[in-house]
């Protein structure tokens, strides 16, 4: 009988600390996440240096908790997985040290993860991977779709040229002066409004897989100032749906053409953006027409940053022979085509 | 015992290993490079070439600033995570006073350790030797040299400086104190992590959870939140 592989995941990319187990890549048996972001709520985004102050503070109680929850010692740890990059450096490097002085501390086995690469990977703790596969990748920082033909191997096929999607959420919140973060407050308006303003949307090339969302920001302001210096005001709930409604349908559109083009068994959807409402409605109607086609969509706790993500995606690389040494340092702006 | 400690705080990188009355091996190191590169290999070619295992540490001593914000949250991040997973002690030590401990004990007068804080500051704090101890005359504190070398003008006390960044202070120090300042040599810029073990030695373990980086300052963005909240900080 083979053996079950433990693999611990550690996540500090941005404004979560997280500590996670995972058993034979696709089954969690401890997932802590300490989030920061009532911390950062005053300032209307992540300050880089609280956040690294709040990691050294929650490091090792996160740990612990993973430890007790898991019920496991450090030598039924097969490897001990870390978030490399991309991120904020200085809270990367908190996570990157620890995971360091855990793996010399009781030898073991140390991996450097990609953040994007843990998110694609959160989609294994739901549904086993049929390759050739496509992933929606949309956070705070990132907007690419990639595709797998196996484990470990990606190829990012369109990224964003400016804003993230995520990104344009926030301004657009900002704006609308919601709370921050601000991209779940759109989406609730925009479930209470009908996509009444017309608002442009950025297809690009024709054969491209990029995406670009800045315009569709500066439009959105463009549009409440015209109002206001109209007297008039904007009814914030059909601005929010249409503002909604020209992302999603390029999201949409494009996923669903690179889908038929690269002819993929499976469409993962990841990052923390995935956890908006319209964005899994118009995906699962859209996918509706596509009956060979499996698509995924994590649960909530999955989308958003965790280390059961990056645990998951450790225990490929880790069974692929990467290893990482003690002189690992955290990569800021790390690739994820080269990093596997 | 075999004791570990940890400095990371300024560009200076020092691991030592301490036996009850032995220091078993050092190694220092003052070049701008990344202390995330390099603090845990040094760590593990120390051990090695002094034959201690991880499990047979018995304490984990770590300068705990002031210093750079990153520098000493590698340094703080390493021990915590190793005394927590080692389940032994850690012990947290003024980045200050190792440099105050190891230039000012054949010392008749008072030391002023110091680290550059930009624009005109430093990190610093006064220390002197009484009795063959190590007491803190002023505690470590973020100030103009300035203001500092007129507060130390005023205690009319020979003063002994030290650290790497003396250079950018030093006329300022000389130009208001002249004869009672003194300037320590280059040899003992380093903070010497063997001076750290020992001050660390025979003091108790604190919480491991709760352990943080002495960083004097606030975060800038904290400042200004509360100077536009008009918040008074209270000291
Ligand atoms: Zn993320």
């Amino acid at each position: 009988m083979k053996k079950d592989l433990f693999i611990m995941g550690i996540e500090t990319s941005c404004d979560e600390t997280a500590v996670a187990i995972i058993k034979n890549g696709t089954e969690i048996v401890a997932n802590v996440v300490a989030s920061q972001i009532e911390s950062h709520k005053r300032f209307g985004g992540v300050v880089p240096e609280i956040a690294s102050r709040h990691h050294v503070e929650q490091v090792t109680i996160v740990f612990e908790e993973a430890m007790q929850q898991a019920n496991l010692t450090f030598n039924q740890l097969d490897a001990i997985a870390v978030t490399e990059g991309p991120g904020l450096v200085g809270a990367l490097l908190i996570g990157v040290n620890a995971a360091k002085a855990i793996a010399f501390a009781h030898n073991i086995p140390l991996v450097a993860v990609h953040h994007i690469a843990g998110h694609i990977y959160a989609n294994r703790l739901v549904e086993e991977m049929k390759f050739p596969l496509l992933s929606l990748v949309v956070s705070g920082g990132h907007t690419e779709l990639v595709f797998m033909k196996e484990h470990g191997h990606f190829q990012v096929i369109g990224e964003t040229r400016d804003d993230a999607a995520g990104e344009a959420y926030d301004k657009v919140a900002r704006t609308l002066n919601l709370p921050y973060p601000g991209g779940p407050h759109i989406d609730r308006l925009a479930q209470e409004g009908e996509p009444t303003i017309d608002l442009p949307r950025a297809w690009l090339e024709e054969d491209s897989y990029d995406f670009s969302f800045s315009g569709l920001k500066s439009a959105v302001i463009n549009t409440v100032h015209n109002f206001t210096q109209r007297g008039e005001t904007i009814a914030p709930e059909n601005l929010a749906a249409s503002f909604q409604q020209s992302v999603i349908d390029v999201l949409v559109t494009k996923t669903m053409r690179a889908t038929k083009e690269y002819k993929v068994n499976q469409v993962l959807l990841a990052g923390g953006v995935a956890a908006n409402k319209g964005l899994r409605a118009a995906l699962n109607e859209a996918f509706t027409q596509l009956k060979d086609v499996e698509l995924v969509i994590p649960p909530l706790s999955l989308c958003t940053d965790n280390a059961a993500m990056i645990a998951a995606a450790g225990t490929i690389m880790f069974e692929k022979g990467q290893r990482a040494d003690l002189a690992l340092n955290a990569n800021p702006g790390l690739d994820l085509e080269i990093h596997n | 015992m075999s004791i570990l400690a940890i400095d990371t705080s300024n560009y200076t990188l020092g691991v030592a290993l301490l036996e009850e009355d032995k220091v078993t091996g050092e190694y220092i190191t003052n070049v701008k490079v990344n202390h995330s590169v390099r603090a845990m290999p040094a760590i593990q070619t120390l051990m090695k070439d002094c034959g201690v295992e991880p499990n047979q540490l018995t304490k984990i001593v770590v300068a705990k600033g002031p210093g750079s914000y990153t520098g000493v949250r590698i340094g703080v991040t390493i021990a915590k995570t190793l005394a927590w997973s080692l389940n032994i002690p850690i012990v947290g030590v003024s980045s200050l006073e190792v440099l105050a401990a190891h230039t000012g004990r054949y010392f008749k007068g008072l030391v002023a350790p110091l680290f550059d804080a930009r624009r005109g500051q430093i990190y610093t704090g006064l220390y002197q030797y009484q009795n063959g101890m190590l007491e803190t005359v002023i505690e470590d504190q973020n100030l103009l040299t300035v203001d500092w070398v007129e507060k130390l003008k005023s205690l009319n006390q020979p003063v002994l400086f030290v650290g790497n960044d003396l250079p950018i202070h030093r006329e300022v120090i000389v130009s208001e104190l002249k004869e009672q300042a003194f300037f320590a040599d280059i040899t003992e810029h380093n903070p010497r992590p063997a001076e750290l073990g020992l001050l660390g030695r025979d003091r108790q373990g604190e919480d491991i959870h709760s352990f943080v980086p002495n960083y004097i300052r606030l975060v800038e963005a904290e400042v200004k939140w509360m100077e536009a909240n008009s918040i008074n900080e209270t000291k």
